[in-house]
């Protein structure tokens, strides 16, 4: 395949680039956010467990 | 959080970005679709990297029964799986142009498959078992099996003719990339494997605090128990 015209196929690289890049942040993001729901039944935990102790 | 390891690591993505789209020279024959090549193969091979690192804790978990080796088990094996989804995301895009089709079953595109299809179902398999210590010998076993398809995936297209490209990195005679392209490939490699150990121990940490949550609501039942 020769390359005729130097931007060729320049729309499948940015889609590619794209693809990458929303990848990795959707996986970021879905972490952040079990973190996040995480983090506040921790604190829910916390506070029951301290009403039972009192 | 702290702030600092993420904006080095966006910033090391954001030269390896620069360096793949400005900085290697354009490919005679594939022109600029080629550059896909500078996340694609180095996606592939972070994959790798983490699954293998899964595979050393799912043995570790075995021998030594540490929840901790269960934690970066889980954790290495699904920011593995985001890498291997770049993979066949992006070897698609690259392959529709230069191939005209966008997928085959050859022994390299089939098995890289295989592979993602395999920690899916390690993800599943957990999903599927409640009690914490059953949980991780089964997944630890089911990893260990797992991670015998990455040497096959490496191996394909050096022991069968594939539609995919022949080895341009220790593929012996003939093979090889020049010296610009090496020094590109290199910093998007390094960055991804920035990018990895970043999402590994955010992950990680999800592990632990949900051990963290387990604990304390087996502690809560107990105290109601205790007050009944």
């Amino acid at each position: 395949m020769a390359a005729e015209d130097p931007m060729k196929n320049l729309g499948s690289l940015m889609a590619a680039y794209l693809a990458v890049w929303a990848i990795f942040f959707a996986f970021h993001i879905t972490v952040a956010q079990r973190l996040a729901h995480l983090q506040s039944e921790v604190e829910r935990l916390k506070e029951t467990l301290r009403q039972t102790r009192q | 959080m702290n702030w600092l390891p993420t904006l080095g690591v966006a910033a090391l993505l954001a030269v390896a970005g620069y360096a793949a789209l400005f900085v290697a020279p354009t490919e005679r024959t594939m022109g600029l679709i080629q550059r896909i090549f500078y996340f694609h193969v180095p996606s592939a091979w972070t994959a790798f990297v983490a699954f293998f690192v899964a595979f050393v804790a799912n043995i570790a978990y075995l021998l030594r029964r540490a929840p901790k080796w269960d934690w970066l088990g889980v954790s290495a094996a699904e920011v593995g799986l985001a890498f291997c989804t770049v993979v066949l995301v992006t070897g698609p895009i690259w392959a529709r142009p230069v191939w005209g089709i966008w997928w085959t079953w050859d022994a390299r595109l089939t098995s890289t498959f295989v592979l993602w299809v395999l920690y899916v179902s390690y993800l599943l398999l957990r999903t599927l078992i409640s009690e914490p210590e059953r949980r991780a010998v089964a997944s630890a076993v089911f990893g260990i099996f797992a991670f015998l398809d990455v040497p096959l995936v490496y191996m394909s297209i050096r022991l069968w003719r594939t539609q995919h490209p022949q080895p341009v990195i220790a593929g012996g005679r003939g093979s090889g990339l020049d010296p610009r392209m090496w020094q590109v490939f290199l910093t998007c490699w390094a960055a991804l494997l920035a990018l990895m150990v970043l999402l590994l121990v955010q992950r990680y940490r999800l592990e632990a605090l949900r051990r963290e949550v387990e604990e304390m609501a087996i502690e809560g039942e107990r105290r109601n128990t205790r007050a009944s």
